[in-house]
């Protein structure tokens, strides 16, 4: 287990990377400008994309530089580019009607990241440092994921609602680089791809909900009820 | 033999969705769909006799062919070759001519990545297979591009990516789990997932499951995290509904039998069966509740394919050789009786020009034959005998009752009865309601209708009769594979 003999300066490295990318998730349920979702996701993917190489730098895994490089690759650059696309045609700047204001669920947000902790808390069984970087990596990845049910559920854009699924698959992905660094890289770099697909499909979604639905608000979107 | 028939049943679907793209002609695109589906139903009979004899994988173990996957695979192939025969009579009817080939390439396509998850021996590809059937039904679902498909199209992508992503989390806490006993790096198969589970640690290993369990839940439609099925199966042409609720729900299920023969005989196991029980039959009462209050004919089949979902989990959970045995009949039985109810549902919403059930009525004047079959199909799929759905459903009753959970046996059996009755009113009202005589259109090519409808109604009977020989031994090969031995 790689886990097993982490050094102490290693795991605060890779705490400090995943709690900036907890704190980017933050940010996008602080803000309501679909620009600084974009932002902040990119900067988030960013942060993934060091951790990787850092994790594959001290823990001997050679292969994770190929995962850094296509992660700021494809989730730093060619994802946010695609976003920022969409939000231009869609002509909407900012979430208008959200169910909770940012403030509002800002608190909530961190209400949810101590449930995700109890529940990390629960799932790891080792002592010292190596359980603490565990614990940690766990917390995160649950936060995130319930972070962006979040923003799934509280905002109505179209664009908040994909970004809010590229929130959850981010959690998965971070803690997968810590947690588990010798998954196949295959899988990753399948999932990468995917992603990219993902978001391909969304966009063009999107231009039917405007085309069809006449609106991108899923607020909006209430015909189909019962 | 198993390598030349998984090339075979992959090979032809992939051609039917290059022929369809290349030429661009509906009527050659109709053509090879239906002949591609023949193809794999062909090919599958003889892939499940192989799987039977002897589970095999290959291709740098990347791909596995068991019973349980070959299982999957036969319904899943018969759904295909009914709704692609029913495609080409119904389609033709929207006017939607130039975009058919786009249509036939996007079906097939779905197709075959359903047909692909059966088939992954790797864990992780097994989730990409399955989000990659949403990504390609999507578009399917809002073929129609109007403002109600479009909007069913974007709630399905939003709620199945969503709630797949955690599966894509259990599965790595799977791996994560496993990797204290087969090292940091092993490849994700269900056999070492199978191998580790014992020891892994078990409050991890509990909610590993249930991040799976939910994520593939919500793929397989089970409530509560069933809110995109009745929109998306209501939205989309009656062909695809049918390879939505008939094949897509039994693809997922798929993932959820695999993981409980994972976690079998580990500390959380009885936990896991509990879990899938308790989600079985709370969709099954809601999707009971929504039956009895439905309007919209569509949607009145979609919430039966919560039903039923909710059924199969109850056999997967009751377990025990009955359990399962009684699961994997009612899949089949399901796949070929809801393919029928959609079929008949396509036909009345066209020639009536409506999707309200208030607005059909007298089905049998206006089509004598393929209005009794629905009618029929409509008192199997409520769970009457002699129809198929009714043995199964009664040998999952009988799994249930000898278990600890004898309290959802109770349930069901009460709300089998709302179901019975709640479901059929709205078919005596359309079949026997009094009311004015309705205009209908009459429809060309109704042969390519009605055939589909035949071939789903007579194996419905005739495995309503006899539950051949030859299947419980299946079945039983499939529960050994399940509980222990190899998977």
């Amino acid at each position: 287990m790689f886990l097993a003999h982490v050094s102490s300066l290693q795991a605060s490295i890779f705490s400090l990377l995943a709690i900036f990318s907890l704190l980017l998730a933050f940010v996008m349920l602080g803000s309501h400008w679909l620009r600084n979702y974009v932002y902040a996701f990119a900067a988030e993917s960013w942060l993934i994309a060091i951790l990787s190489a850092v994790v594959g730098y001290f823990g001997g895994y050679p292969e994770l530089y190929v995962i850094a490089i296509l992660t700021a690759l494809f989730r730093g650059l060619v994802l946010p580019y695609l976003l920022m696309r969409i939000v231009q045609r869609l002509n909407v700047r900012r979430e208008i009607h959200a169910v909770l204001q940012p403030s509002a669920s800002l608190v909530v947000g961190a209400l949810l990241v101590m449930f995700a902790f109890v529940i990390a808390n629960h799932m790891n069984f080792q002592a010292s440092t190596a359980g603490q970087v565990v614990v940690l990596a766990l917390t995160i990845m649950l936060s995130m994921k319930l972070l962006g049910f979040l923003m799934l559920s509280v905002r109505d854009e179209a664009i908040s609602q994909i970004l809010g699924l590229l929130v959850l698959e981010n959690g998965i992905f971070l803690g997968s680089q810590i947690l588990v660094p010798g998954m196949p890289m295959l899988i990753e770099i399948v999932i990468l791809f995917d992603l990219l697909i993902v978001v391909a499909c969304f966009g063009m979604l999107v231009r039917f909900l405007l085309v069809h639905a006449g609106t991108t608000s899923s607020r909006q979107l209430k015909r189909l009820v019962g | 033999m198993a390598q030349k028939l998984v090339l075979v049943l992959f090979l032809a679907p992939f051609i039917a969705v290059v022929t369809s793209l290349l030429f661009r002609r509906s009527r050659i695109s109709e053509y090879v769909t239906v002949l591609a589906a023949i193809i794999d139903l062909a090919v599958s009979v003889p892939l499940l006799r192989e799987a039977l004899r002897h589970s095999s994988t290959f291709w740098h173990d990347y791909v596995l062919v068991d019973n349980l996957g070959a299982w999957v695979i036969l319904c899943i192939s018969i759904v295909y070759t009914l709704a692609s025969i029913y495609a080409v009579g119904y389609m033709r009817l929207l006017d939607e001519d130039p975009r058919l080939p786009l249509f036939y390439a996007l079906f097939s396509g779905f197709a075959f990545t359903m047909l692909a998850a059966c088939v992954m021996n790797n864990v992780g590809v097994f989730w990409i297979a399955i989000e990659l059937t949403t990504l390609i039904s999507t578009f399917l679902v809002g073929f129609e591009q109007e403002a109600e498909s479009t909007e069913a199209a974007w709630k399905y992508i939003v709620v199945v990516s969503a709630g797949i992503s955690l599966a894509l989390l259990g599965t790595v806490l799977f791996y994560w789990g496993g990797s204290y006993v087969l090292g940091a790096s092993y490849a994700m198969t269900w056999a070492a997932l199978r191998g580790s589970a014992a020891q892994i640690y078990p409050p991890l290993l509990t909610v590993s499951f249930m991040l799976v369990l939910v994520g593939y839940g919500t793929k397989a439609g089970l409530a509560p995290m069933h809110t995109w099925l009745p929109d998306a199966h209501s939205e989309s042409p009656a062909p695809v509904s049918a390879m939505l609720s008939g094949a897509l729900l039994n693809a997922s299920m798929l993932g959820i039998a695999r993981f409980l023969g994972v976690v079998q005989g580990t500390s959380v196991s009885r936990f896991a069966h509990s879990a899938v029980i308790a989600f079985g039959i709370f969709s099954f009462v809601l999707a009971t509740l929504f039956i009895v209050r439905q309007t919209g004919i569509k949607r009145l089949m979609a919430y039966s394919s919560v039903e039923h979902i909710g059924v199969q989990a109850l056999g997967l959970g009751f377990g025990g050789a009955l359990g399962v045995a009684g699961a994997l009949y009612h899949m089949l039985n399901h796949s070929l009786n809801k393919s029928l109810m959609f079929f008949g549902a396509g036909n009345a919403m066209r020639a009536y020009e409506t999707k309200e059930i208030p607005m059909i009525r007298h089905v049998l004047r206006a089509s004598p034959v393929s209005g009794t079959l629905w009618l029929l199909g409509a008192v199997g799929i409520a769970g009457a005998p002699p129809f198929a759905l009714f043995l199964s459903e009664f040998t999952i009753l009988r799994a249930g009752i000898v278990g600890r959970y004898r309290w959802a046996v109770i349930l069901f059996v009460i709300f089998l009865i709302i179901v019975f009755i709640g479901f059929l009113s709205h078919f005596r009202s359309m079949y026997f309601g009094s009311a004015d005589e309705m205009p209908t259109r009459k429809m060309p090519w109704a042969v390519w209708r009605a055939i589909p409808m035949w071939l789903a109604f007579v194996p419905l009977l005739v495995f309503g009769l006899w539950w051949p020989r030859a299947m419980w031994d299946a079945f039983m090969k499939i529960y050994a594979g399940m509980t222990g031995g190899t998977p």
